[in-house]
């Protein structure tokens, strides 16, 4: 877990596997812009003091809004950004002192896809294949059985820019994977993409973690996907680390709630007194009211909406159990914009 | 890569390459995997890049070319055939072609990879900074070479010069393609923005043609030296000299070897700067 405080507090669940990335202290501060006078952005502490610890084959996930530091902490694992502080060992490896190891131990999807956007897809995932240090031969053979695997054989021959969103994002994913790497790295590898792109994805992940003990870290702020594919997930906000457990560990914090969602037909019938006073606590966006509460006071919530009056105005209502979005408001997380979908 | 299993641990590597590793970890640190040669990753970012001309360079090649004849076109009204000037024309107009190309469109192509992000996939990627920045230099280089020859070709006959020595381009494309190249790359990584990248790089262009195409003794002596200091100036002057008729070969061979010495120069700069940008 961890927020800076002593790496005791590391949960335990990496070590069963045999921790292979461990990451103690990280602090990267953004130093002060140097605009002009007042509009001069003040310094910004993107991380502040991360311990991580990583386990082999563990799919572990960082979780947390727009610029919450995630991408940051990424930046810095993977060797493209020094840390002020701190130490991050990979396999053995101290990634602080030799960052130019870090490309010789991880495969990485990044979010941009520009020095790759002009190249047909066969060539992209062959030319990143060779940039690993594959021989030609073992490139192609790589190259095609990734594009096989990952259902692109049919778009080999299209330039990337001439794809969708998603296939795009896939095709980018095929060449993280090419020239194999023992961790990989993948920031929000599924943004675009439709369910079965999604599914080839987390298949193909699966399978390397099941043949070769591949570990992966993954970028989202997805929280769905955080839920259905990641052993574990560290919770970030304004650069520190909220919570780190597995995610229905993290769900188990906010058991005994749950999340009341009440879509109104036009404007919430705030002449009623119990809605007015439901309409305090709720979290409103557009049409739609979400509240969090004990289990027994939303039954009665459900009662007197769907029982009175007020259910001539209701459109729809669903009732959840907490999801890793109210585990992060429960921990303290003050921005929104994490994603349900 | 196969060596791992999901039960075996990460086997110890005694290997030379973790010598400088500290403490206790390195005992059991894990081997790494290959680092990309130089050679292989120029030739494969080269082939990528080579590849990239179908999909966006072509109407630009074009462009180039066509700006090139356009000025041999106009400057035919105003110089005449066989002369000196003429010499100085076809070959300024021909090594523009480079300076677009290699100058222009790669600044902007390196100053966009560095506004995007794009760098990241090659810096995360295990391969000698300078196989990225010469990959890209010599396939922009070779985007000029069908441009050159159309502008050299259709020059020699505009201005009635001979065409049997067009062969030297096979030396000044390469060699002022490095120069021009290895500065626009420079400019594309060094500069802060991607707007003064593409600003730089249409400025070294303008200076390519301003000061390339018309022959130097007509010129100020300032303008002159300014002439002396554009890298492309050596190839303009090394193939204006094999028009003569009786060319001084070794005057050629000395302004190829001052555009080779540049080419070194400003590739090496970019591949300073590449990494600049690149590395953390």
């Amino acid at each position: 877990m961890s927020t800076g405080t002593p790496p005791a507090a590391v949960p335990s669940a990496a070590t069963d596997r045999g921790t292979v990335w461990t990451v103690r202290g990280l602090v990267k501060t953004y130093p002060a812009g140097r605009g002009r006078k007042a509009a001069a952005p003040p310094a910004v502490r993107a991380n502040d003091g991360i311990d991580l610890d990583v386990g082999q084959g563990e799919i572990f996930g960082l979780l947390g809004p727009n610029g919450a530091g995630k991408t940051t902490l990424v930046r810095q694992l993977t060797g493209l950004l020094r840390p002020d502080a701190g130490s991050i060992r990979l396999f053995g490896h101290d990634l602080v002192a030799h960052p130019d190891r870090a490309a010789r131990l991880i495969g990485y999807l990044g979010q941009e896809s520009t020095a790759l956007d002009e190249l047909t897809v066969a060539l992209a995932a062959e030319t990143t294949g060779r940039l690993r240090g594959l021989d030609p031969r073992t490139a192609r053979s790589e190259r095609d059985a990734v594009l096989e695997e990952l259902e692109l054989t049919g778009l080999a021959c299209r330039p990337l820019k001439r794809l969708s969103g998603g296939q795009r994002r896939l095709a980018c994913f095929a060449a993280a994977l090419v020239g194999g790497r023992p961790m990989l790295v993948l920031d929000e590898p599924t943004t675009g993409m439709d369910p079965v792109a999604r599914r080839a994805v987390w298949a193909a992940i699966d399978r390397r973690r099941a043949e070769r003990g591949t570990t992966v870290l993954l970028v989202t702020h997805n929280v769905l996907e955080a839920e259905t594919v990641l052993d574990r997930v560290a919770v970030i906000d304004d650069g520190r680390v909220i919570a780190c457990d597995t995610p229905s560990g993290l769900k188990a914090m906010v058991e005994g709630d749950v999340r009341l969602d009440l879509v109104w037909r036009d404007e919430p019938p705030l002449h009623l007194a119990e809605i007015a006073a439901l309409g305090e606590s709720a979290e409103a966006a557009g049409r739609r009211w979400t509240l969090r509460m004990a289990q027994e006071e939303a039954r009665g919530v459900v009662a007197t909406v769907t029982g009175g009056p007020a259910f001539a105005a209701l459109d729809d209502f669903t009732l959840a159990t907490p999801s890793l979005e109210d585990v992060y408001l429960a921990l303290g997380g003050r921005r929104k914009g994490l994603v349900k979908a | 890569m196969s060596t791992l299993s999901a039960r075996t641990p990460w086997p110890a590597v005694p290997g030379p390459r973790l010598d400088h590793d500290d403490g206790e970890a390195a005992d059991h640190a894990a081997p790494l995997a290959p680092r990309a040669g130089l050679l292989p990753a120029l030739g494969a970012v080269y082939r990528a890049q080579l590849s990239r001309a179908k999909v966006a360079r072509i109407p630009l090649l074009f462009v180039a070319t066509f700006q090139s004849v356009g000025i041999m076109v106009l400057m035919r009204g105003v110089v005449g055939a066989g002369s000196e000037a003429a010499r100085a024309v076809v070959s300024g107009s021909s090594v523009l072609v480079v300076a677009f190309v290699a100058l222009n469109l790669l600044a902007q192509y390196f100053g966009q990879l560095r506004a995007s992000g794009g760098l990241d996939h090659y810096a995360t990627l295990p391969v000698p900074p300078a196989s990225v920045v010469l990959g890209a230099a010599a396939a922009y280089a070779s985007f000029t070479v069908p441009g050159t020859l159309v502008t050299a070709g259709v020059g020699c006959l505009l201005f009635h010069l001979p065409l049997g020595n067009l062969w030297v381009l096979a030396a000044v494309v390469p060699l002022a393609g490095a120069a021009l190249s290895g500065l626009g790359a420079a400019l594309g990584l060094l500069a802060p923005r991607q707007e003064l990248a593409t600003l730089a790089g249409q400025l070294g262009m303008s200076a390519a043609l301003l000061l390339g195409v018309l022959p130097a003794d007509h010129m100020p002596s300032p303008v002159a030296y300014a002439r002396d200091l554009l890298p492309s100036t050596y190839g303009v002057e090394a193939f204006a000299r094999t028009f003569a008729a009786a060319p001084d070969w070794f005057a050629v061979l000395g302004d190829l070897a001052v555009c080779a010495a540049v080419g070194m120069a400003s590739l090496a700069l970019a591949t300073w700067a590449y990494r600049r940008a690149a590395c953390r």
